[in-house]
């Protein structure tokens, strides 16, 4: 397919990769911050191709992997009500709740859809007049833009009986609760491509500066994973610590105005806890006053819920690069994506499934 | 969840006040919306993410970035 075809060609390739080996000069810790740059880079094997010491950690960027324990259960009890129908994206299903997830809650008899779109499950809505229709609305600000729109248009054409269960969570809090973390090794970002086609990229020159960190806004195709990296390191090598842009062509300064116009009308800024890391003060989004009769929150009353981790999963260390995912005892054993104890172990882009997927077989050579 | 992918504008429509195009992602058509990207014309490439159009893609920084790929490496080899 065209710009995809491209942006993988293995002659380029291979020169980004001379110029990233003739750039580094002293080992570098990179965060890349989103969980399909996390599956593009694994299953490249672009880590491996890097020059010893370039190092890659896996961010947090997997809204499957960060959506609250709490808000799981909810979306459990919500989804088992009748006269519900409960919609999601299809990587939510398995994400385990406290004991159960939303696929055991479907067996049990409960009317719930996997959509394509947040706007499939209002059409649903459409159809359905006679019972309560939910989305589960997740995801970065990529995703955001969909949800909003979708409740922007539920209550245009009048949709009562459509609710959002929202958990959306925000790129640059992250980044800076990162920075904060006395644990914290990551030298520089690769931001994440299609958050900046949404948001621009001028949340990040403060981050940039206060954290000393180079940022650079990449893609997600094999050249476009490179070329950060590439930027990247040259800026480390030269002690610069700017904000680059290796995607412009899906990324202009200003991201997507109209979309942005959107989002501020649909959302406010919430604190949000995220799974396995804790809560991030202003790192959500969540709906604005004007919105709240279509928030699944106020509409259906949960309460009793008393969340309970695996204890074996180790997801949080993993979602802060403190760990990789084959350093948790119960990797490929306990765990697979069959019968995940993490949702780092569910969604394609959870780095526990990524290294499950694509470095099952060579374990041994890369611990 | 997150990944957004280019597609085709093969056509726009409305539907109840709404802009939305068939995109064609290398022979798979959808549905999509396009309220994002009200000036998107027919035959452009758009960054499609559940069902909706988040951005165009500029097929000109496409080129230049790949023929800047290109030159890299040139460079190095003459430097060699
Ligand atoms: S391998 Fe499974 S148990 Fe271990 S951290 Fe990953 S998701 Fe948790």
């Amino acid at each position: 397919m065209r710009y995809l075809d491209e942006f993988s060609d293995p002659d380029l390739a291979r020169r980004l990769l001379d110029q990233i080996h003739a750039a580094a000069t002293r080992p570098w810790a990179l965060m890349e911050v989103c969980g399909g740059q996390t599956h593009s880079i694994i299953r490249h094997g672009i880590d491996q191709l890097l020059p010893k010491g370039v190092e890659m950690i896996h961010g947090p960027g997997c809204p499957v992997c960060v959506t609250p324990l709490e808000t799981i259960d909810k979306a459990l009890a919500i989804a088992a009500q009748p006269g519900v129908i409960f919609c999601s994206f299809g990587d939510m299903l398995r994400v385990p709740g406290s004991g159960r997830d939303l696929f055991a809650v479907k067996s049990a008899g409960a009317d719930v859809r996997v959509v394509y779109s947040p706007l499939d499950a209002l059409t649903i809505a459409r159809e359905n007049p006679d019972k309560q229709v939910v989305f589960f609305g997740i995801g970065f600000e990529t995703t955001a833009p969909a949800n909003a729109m979708t409740v922007h248009q539920a209550e245009r054409l009048g949709v009562g009986n459509f609710s959002l269960l929202v958990s959306h969570v925000l790129v640059p809090p992250a980044i800076a609760a990162i920075m904060e973390s006395p644990r914290c090794r990551v030298q520089a970002f690769l931001a994440a491509g299609h958050v900046c086609s949404v948001m621009g990229t001028g949340e990040y020159p403060p981050l940039a500066a206060k954290y000393r960190v180079p940022i650079v806004v990449t893609g997600f195709e094999p050249l476009d994973i490179l070329e950060g990296i590439r930027q990247t390191v040259v800026q480390l090598e030269a002690g610069r610590h700017e904000v680059g842009n290796a995607y412009p062509r899906a990324v202009p300064a200003e991201g997507n105005p109209v979309a942005r116009a959107m989002l501020a009308e649909v959302f406010e800024v919430t604190d949000r806890t995220w799974r396995g890391i804790g809560m991030i003060p202003g790192s959500g989004w969540r709906l604005a006053p004007r919105y709240r009769p279509f928030d699944a929150e106020h509409r259906f009353a949960v309460t009793g819920i008393h969340t309970e981790e695996s204890s074996l999963c180790r997801s949080g260390e993993v979602l802060q690069g403190l760990i990789k995912p084959h350093q948790c005892a119960a990797f490929g054993k306990q765990c697979t994506p069959r019968n995940p104890l993490g949702a780092t172990m569910v969604s394609s882009e959870g780095a526990c499934a990524a290294y499950y997927a694509y470095r099952r077989l060579d374990l041994v050579s890369i611990s | 969840m997150c990944l957004a992918v280019p597609g085709r504008v093969i056509s726009i429509t409305e539907a109840d006040g709404t802009t939305m195009a068939e995109v064609d992602f290398g022979g798979v058509r959808k549905s999509v919306c396009l309220q994002y990207v009200p000036d998107a014309a027919v035959g452009e490439y758009v960054v499609v993410h559940v069902g909706f159009a988040i951005q165009r893609l500029d097929e000109r920084s496409a080129r230049e970035t790949l023929e800047n790929f290109e030159r890299l490496g040139i460079l190095k080899e003459e430097f060699r």
